[in-house]
Order: structure tokens, then sequence, then C-alpha cells
């Protein structure tokens, strides 16, 4: 973005330097408070670490990951509505990107079946909690997985058309 | 009130709650909303003479569900992971608390009734909460509420983490090492035996019958039924009867009510309590966080959209010329 370039293109500027660190900030605590739900953080010390006592206590983690799932739902229709809106022309999803909502997708249809489950009067099938528990845990670690392989291959979300043109050797 | 009556709740009861689930206790249909299909137990501690017949009927009926731990335990890391064993002959015969062995003790208070001090016992177990946060926070779907009202925790799933016991706010669920699916698993790194606690008979429930402890008690303390009806006569006996009433409202409500002649903070302060004792305490509903955040869950994703469409608006307004080059990936 030169300062004094003329008005232009959409690009993905506060999606990128503003909501990136704060969607890898709300998926750490997810994964921490998602972790925190099983009893190991005080088994394994980590809630004995000056400042990480919280990590050991269920109420608070439960909450965090609550509030954590709140503001990524918004931040996941505010960034549906932008691509759509803005970039879906100028920039096409990578393959990565692909991968990655999958992932996420699947991560948020497991998450709303166990907050179904745990309001009152729910009531589902124990192998189907159980099925669904632990593809939240697992979906969760693949896209742990995937992250730090997209992070090494530098698998960014986006691809600027324009490159893509560009490469094809021609642009009109 | 006729349905409060054993055969009287045998037969309609049952036949309606019970009928729901004979065939699949513990393998309740999927998602549906069973407010009207729980059932509740009325203990009223006035009746009760502390005989214990009920912890010997619960021992006796469910002694095929005590854990039969294999020994030597496994050796858990970090150090600091205790054993917790009640399986030796003398733990097994421990009646005054809560134990994997006994999910029914009588704890006893000295009171004043009617200007006279009185001894008084009553039976504690499990509440069945009904919203348990040991069933809602249970990582594993162990822990489970069943359609009619009872919470049960599975011993083939549950891993003995005590999430269960340190969630619950009367601290119920015990544990016994040596058991379980974690031996299966990691058993030095994870897991620590099963919980155990009262599961209101949920399989003589599911065969017509009534909880061991509620057939044997002489003195007809304890009595099932729909939740609704349970209540309307607890309040009956407590405004004609001047009885304080204590489940109702607690935790969210839960499908046990107790019938004291005190009110429960007198009652709570003349009582023991200590690990597998429980108190009488008011308590919050645990789980009303969960209830409110999952409302909130269904609004954020229209805040999201909203503050997108304004960003694409805004945008847009100055999209009017076309694009230079696009370098950001
Ligand atoms: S059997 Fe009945 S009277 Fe005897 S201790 Fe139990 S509840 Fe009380
Ligand atoms: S009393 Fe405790 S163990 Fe029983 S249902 Fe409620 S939370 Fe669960
Ligand atoms: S309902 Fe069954 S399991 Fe629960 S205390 Fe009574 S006899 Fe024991």
């Amino acid at each position: 973005m030169k300062p004094d370039a003329p008005k232009q293109y959409p690009t993905p500027y506060i999606e990128q330097k503003v909501l990136k660190p704060v969607y890898l900030f709300l998926l750490f605590m997810m994964g921490l408070t998602g972790f925190g739900q099983m009893p190991i953080f005080k088994r394994y010390y980590i809630a004995d670490i000056p400042g990480l006592g919280w990590t050991g206590k269920f109420y608070v983690t439960h909450y965090l990951h609550y509030l954590g799932a709140i503001i990524l739902f918004a931040l996941f229709a505010y960034v549906i509505v932008t691509y759509w809106g803005l970039f879906r022309r100028s920039h096409a999803l990578s393959k990565a990107a692909y991968v990655r909502i999958f992932l996420l997708a699947a991560i948020v249809v497991t998450g709303i079946f166990r907050t179904l489950k745990n309001l009152p009067d729910v009531v589902f099938s124990p192998n189907f909690t159980m099925f669904n528990d632990i593809s939240h845990l697992v979906f969760m670690m693949l896209l742990m997985v995937f992250g730090i392989v997209f992070s090494i291959t530098k698998s960014g979300w986006l691809v600027p058309r324009t490159v893509r043109q560009t490469a094809r050797g021609r642009r009109s | 009130m006729a349905l409060l009556s054993r055969r009287a709740f045998l037969k309609t009861g049952l036949a309606t709650a019970g009928a729901a689930c004979a065939s699949q206790v513990p393998l309740p249909a999927a998602a549906k909303p069973q407010s009207d299909g729980e059932l509740a137990t009325l203990i009223d501690i006035r009746k009760c003479v502390g005989c214990e017949a009920c912890v010997e009927a619960c021992r006796e009926v469910n002694a095929a569900k005590y854990p039969e731990p294999e020994k030597p335990f496994p050796k858990m890391y970090p150090s600091r992971v205790k054993v917790a064993d009640w399986s030796e002959e003398d733990k097994r015969e421990v009646r005054d608390r809560l134990t994997p062995y006994n999910w029914l003790f009588i704890q006893w208070a000295t009171v004043v009734v009617d200007g006279e001090e009185k001894e008084i016992s009553f039976p504690r177990r499990c509440m069945h909460c009904q919203n348990p946060p040991c069933a809602d926070l249970c990582p594993w779907g162990a822990a489970r509420k069943l359609e009619n009202g009872i919470t049960l925790i599975d011993s083939d799933i549950c891993l003995g983490g005590r999430k269960c016991q340190v969630v619950c706010p009367w601290d119920i669920p015990q544990r016994q090492t040596g058991v379980g699916l974690y031996l299966d698993l990691l058993p030095s790194f994870a897991g620590n035996g099963v919980m155990y606690k009262c599961d209101r008979c949920y399989n003589r429930i599911a065969q017509g019958e009534l909880p061991a402890c509620i057939e044997q008690c002489p003195e007809e303390v304890q009595t099932i039924g729909p939740r609704s009806e349970i209540l309307a006569e607890a309040h009956r006996i407590a405004r004609e009867e001047g009885a304080y009433i204590y489940g109702e409202k607690e935790n969210g409500g839960t499908n046990t009510i107790y019938l004291s002649p005190v009110p429960f903070d007198t009652l709570n302060q003349a009582i023991h309590k200590g690990p597998g004792k429980p108190h009488f305490d008011p308590v919050e509903d645990q789980m009303a966080h969960a209830d409110n955040m999952a409302k909130a869950m269904l609004i954020a994703p229209f805040a999201g959209i909203a503050a997108g469409v304004s960003r694409v608006i805004k945008a847009a307004k100055h999209a009017d010329e076309p694009p230079e080059d696009n370098h950001e990936a």
C-alpha cells in the first residue's frame, strides 16, 4: 500500500494486519481452554505456574472457551461477508484455505452440538456425545498440525488473482 | 396424593417415564426436551429413623456395579497423582460417608424442633441435578443425564479424572483407582480409575422397579414420581405442616427434593461436612453461564455480519476506480 496510491481495489489490509493476530490469539486460547476441559493442567503442574492457576479451574476455562467461541463466531461471519463482498474478485482462496475452512467448520459444528448438549433438557445418546467430543478434539489437533505445515510452506489464505494471471503470462 | 404411593408410582410414573426408556436405558434417544419426563424423589427427613436399611439395600442391589480393581495399581506420573483406594475389606465397609462402595449414607444432625432438642437423620446421595455440571463438563460423555432425570457415570467409559467431583456442587462422585478404561490407554499418564455415585437404580427403574433404597425403607421416607407432582406435594406439605424445601432451586433445580422440619441453614450448621459428606449450602445454578453464553453464540454471527456488511459498503464507496496492483497475499 503506497501512501500516495490512488483509490484502488480493496486489499485485505485490516483483515491481515489486525484480525489475523486476533484470530491466532483466539485459536491459541481456544486450544488452551479446550485442553483445559481435560483434567491435565493440574496434574502436569501447568496450573502451578504463576499466572496460569486459572487453567486448572474448570468453570473458568469453560467460561473462556464459550467466550472465545462467541468472538470467533462473530469474526468468522465478518470474514465470510468481507471476503464475498470485497476480496473475492481480487483474491482466490488457496488450497490451504479450503483445508482450514473444512477443519474449522467441523470444529464449529461439533462445538455447537456440545453446546447444545450442555443446555438443560437436551439429552444426546452417549455414543453420539463421545463421538462428537472426540471429533471436536481430533479436528482441533488436525488444525494445529496443518497450521504448522502451512506456516512452513507459507501457505496463506488468499491468492491474489492478478499474480496468477501474471504467472500465466498475459494481463489484458 | 395417590400418585406418590409406591404402587401408584409403579402404575403411572413408571408407565410413562419408565416406558420411554425401558428399552434403551442407558441409551436414550437423541436430543429432545424432556423436563416433563423427569422423575424426582421426595425425601421427607421428618420420617427417617436412621435405621440404614436404605444403605444396606443400595449396597446389596448395586454390589455388582462396584469396582474390583486390579492390583498392584499402575505407577502414576507425576508423583502428585494420588491413588484412591477403597477396595480393601475395611474400607469397603465404610458407611458414614460416600465412597465408591457406598453411594448412600445417613447423615445425622442435632437440631431443635418445636422447642425440643432432637437427633434427626436423613439419606444423602447424588441430587440428580436437572442440568448436571458433572455430565455437562465431563470431557468424554461418561457422565450423562438420562431423559428420566437420572444422572449416571458410565464405568466403562469414565477415566477417573475426577472432574465431575470437582465441578459437582456437592462433591458427590467418588474415585476408585485401578479399574476402567484408563488401564487400556496410558495408565501412568492419564486417568486414575473410575468415579462412582448413585445412579438412582436406573436399571431397576427401566424394569419398572423402584430404586432399592426407596423400596426397602420401612418408614417410606422417600417417594418418587414425575417432578412436577413431587414438587406440588412438597409444597403442600411445606405449607400445611411447616416444613422446609431443598433441591427445588438449588443448582438450577435437582430431582431430589428434601423436606426438613428445620430451615436448611440450621440443618447445614448441624451436620458433619467434609470429603464424601455433602453440605446443605444454598447453591447457585452452576451452568447458568453456559446457558446465557449459548444465547450469545446465536447472536454473535449477526454482529459479525453487520460489521462485515458495513465494511463492504464503506470500501465499495472507494472502489469506483479500476484495480491497481494487488500484491497482498
Ligand atoms: S431406610 Fe428409611 S428410615 Fe431407614 S435410614 Fe434409610 S431413609 Fe431413614
Ligand atoms: S449432585 Fe453432583 S454428581 Fe449428582 S447430578 Fe448433580 S452435579 Fe452430578
Ligand atoms: S437410588 Fe439406587 S443407587 Fe441411588 S442411593 Fe438409592 S439404592 Fe443406591
